[in-house]
C-alpha cells in the first residue's frame, strides 16, 4: 500500500525540471502542466540553471557522463532551490533522474565519478536519496487524485474516447522504479494505469489499447525513418480500431513522433489516420475550464479544434 | 482466405529482411481478411509468427531459440532468451504479452460478437512485435541490414 496522504502534502510544491524538449517541440506539454497547477493550487519552482538529462547521444559515450549530467540537476533541485521532490514531465528526463538516482545507491563507480566531476564544476555533489523523482502523472495524481478531480472537473470529458500511450521510458526498467508495482495506489510496470485514472476521473472513456507501452520508434526515427513512420502508423490504427477520437501522451518524444508520423504515414505510404493527439495535462486542463489557448493546444501539430468544438471543451 | 496451410515457419536460410518482410505481410492478410469463424486458428497463427520473429532475433544474435515455455508460452520464453543480455530489447515485453493477452481472449471468447475486432488488434499487435524487432535488427547492424541493403525493405528513401 501507498501512504497517500503525506504525498499528496509532500508534492503540493516541488521543484520543477521541464528539461530541452519541454522548451522547443514539446512546448504545449510545459504550457499546459504550468497552467494546471496554476489553477488547483500547485507550486512549481523550476530549477535553477538546469542543464540536460543526458538522455540522447552522450550515454553511447559514457553512461557515467548521462548520470553525472542527471545528478547536477538533481543537485541544483537540493542545494539550490531546497527541494526534495523533483517532478519531471518528460519520460527521457524522470527515466534518466531515476537511472542516475539507481546507479548512484548501487554503482560506487558511478559515485566516484559524479563526486570528481562536480568537483571539477564547482557545485554541491548530489548523493543518493537526497530528492525523490517523480512524473507528472504521479504528481496529480498524490496531489489532486480521482476524487478531487472529480469534484473539479464535473465529467467534462464525458463522451471523449481516449486511448492512453505512455510509451516505454515511463515504466521500464522495472529496477529504477522502485516504487512502481507495490499493490493498491501504486503505478504498475505492466500496465500502467495512473493517466487512465485521471481521465477517467475527469469524464473521459478510456478505450482498451493495446499498444499502450509500444515502442513509439523514437530511437528509429533518423536510421529508419521507414520503420518509425510504421510503428506509429501502427499505433494510430491500432488506436482507432479501439474506437479513440484521441490518444492521451505523457511523453514529448512520442507525443511528436505520433504527430510527425502521422503526417508522414499519409504523405509516404498514402495512409490517412484521423486520431488526434493531446498531453494528458492538456485534456485535463479542458476539463477544467481553462482555454485551448492557455494549455497551449494551438501549438499542436494535431489539429483538435474541431474535436474540442463538437465535444463543448471550449 | 484459406487458413491452417499458411502456418508454416520459413526456412532460417532466408534473409531476415525477407522473413520479415513476408511476416507482415503475411500479418496484415490476416488482420484484415479473416472471417470471424476462422478467428481461432487465425489468432492461433498470429501468435506462431510472433514466435517467428523471436527465433530470427534469437538467431541472428547466435543462439538456439528455445523451445521452453514461460507461463504456458514459448512466445515469451522466446522473448526472456532474447532480452537476456540486451536490456533494451524488454521495451518490446509488453508487446509479446499483449500478443499472449490477446490470443486467449480470442480463443476464450471465440463466438463473441467482439472477435473480429479483437483479431484486428492481435494482427496489430503482432505487426508491432515485427515491426519493432527488425527495427532492432538494423540498428544492432544483426543480418544484411544496411544503408546498401535498404532495397530490400521495400524501396525505402
Amino acid at each position: 500500500m501507498v501512504d497517500v496522504t503525506d504525498k499528496a502534502q509532500k508534492y503540493r510544491s516541488v521543484a520543477y525540471y521541464s528539461g530541452c524538449a519541454l522548451e522547443g517541440s514539446g512546448n504545449g506539454y510545459d504550457v499546459s502542466t504550468r497552467a494546471i497547477a496554476k489553477e488547483l493550487g500547485l507550486a512549481l519552482k523550476d530549477v535553477t540553471n538546469w542543464n540536460c538529462c543526458g538522455a540522447m547521444e552522450v550515454k553511447n559515450i559514457d553512461p557515467k557522463i548521462q548520470t553525472y549530467l542527471s545528478s547536477r540537476v538533481l543537485s541544483n533541485a537540493v542545494h539550490l532551490d531546497g527541494a526534495d521532490v523533483v517532478m519531471a514531465p518528460c519520460n527521457g528526463c524522470y527515466h534518466n533522474l531515476k537511472k542516475a538516482e539507481y546507479e548512484l545507491t548501487h554503482d560506487p563507480k558511478a559515485k566516484e565519478v559524479v563526486d570528481k566531476l562536480s568537483t571539477k564544476a564547482g557545485h554541491e555533489t548530489y548523493q543518493a536519496g537526497q530528492a525523490e523523482t517523480i512524473h507528472a502523472l504521479d504528481w496529480i495524481k498524490a496531489t489532486i487524485g480521482e476524487e478531487g478531480l472529480r469534484q473539479r472537473t464535473k465529467g467534462r470529458l464525458a463522451g471523449l474516447k481516449v486511448a492512453n500511450y505512455y510509451g516505454c521510458m515511463y515504466v521500464r526498467p522495472r529496477h529504477i522504479f522502485p516504487e512502481k508495482d507495490k499493490g493498491a495506489g501504486s503505478e504498475s510496470t505492466s500496465k500502467p494505469h495512473f493517466m487512465d485514472d485521471l481521465l477517467a476521473a475527469a469524464g473521459a472513456e478510456n478505450v482498451d489499447f493495446p499498444l499502450k507501452t509500444a515502442c513509439c520508434g523514437g530511437a528509429h526515427t533518423l536510421s529508419d525513418a521507414d520503420t518509425s513512420t510504421k510503428l506509429v502508423l501502427n499505433i494510430l490504427q491500432a488506436a482507432e480500431a479501439s474506437g479513440a477520437e484521441v490518444i492521451a501522451t505523457e511523453c514529448p518524444t512520442c507525443h511528436t513522433g505520433l504527430e510527425m508520423h502521422q503526417v508522414r504515414a499519409e504523405k509516404r505510404f498514402g495512409k490517412k489516420t484521423t486520431v488526434k493527439m493531446m498531453y494528458f495535462t492538456q485534456l485535463l486542463g479542458l476539463a477544467l475550464g481553462i482555454g485551448p489557448r492557455k494549455l497551449g493546444i494551438h501549438t499542436n501539430i494535431s489539429d483538435s479544434r474541431d474535436l474540442i468544438i463538437q465535444k463543448q471543451l471550449a | 482466405m484459406t487458413l491452417g496451410s499458411e502456418i508454416h515457419l520459413q526456412p532460417a536460410a532466408v534473409p531476415p529482411a525477407s522473413r520479415f518482410a513476408a511476416i507482415e505481410t503475411r500479418i496484415d492478410a490476416i488482420g484484415s481478411g479473416t472471417e470471424p469463424d476462422a478467428a481461432p486458428r487465425a489468432v492461433a497463427e498470429l501468435l506462431q509468427l510472433g514466435e517467428e520473429i523471436l527465433e530470427i532475433w534469437v538467431c541472428a544474435r547466435g543462439q538456439e531459440p528455445t523451445y521452453d515455455t514461460k507461463e504456458g508460452f514459448r512466445l515469451l520464453a522466446l522473448h526472456r532468451q532474447g532480452a537476456r543480455g540486451e536490456p533494451s530489447f524488454n521495451a518490446c515485453r509488453e508487446t509479446a504479452r499483449e500478443l499472449v493477452y490477446h490470443y486467449n481472449l480470442v480463443l476464450s471468447e471465440p463466438a463473441h460478437p467482439e472477435t473480429s475486432r479483437r483479431l484486428q488488434l492481435t494482427a496489430m499487435v503482432a505487426k508491432h512485435l515485427c515491426l519493432f524487432v527488425s527495427g532492432k535488427m538494423q540498428v544492432a547492424g544483426l543480418g544484411e541490414f544496411c544503408c546498401a541493403a535498404k532495397p530490400l525493405r521495400g524501396g525505402g528513401e
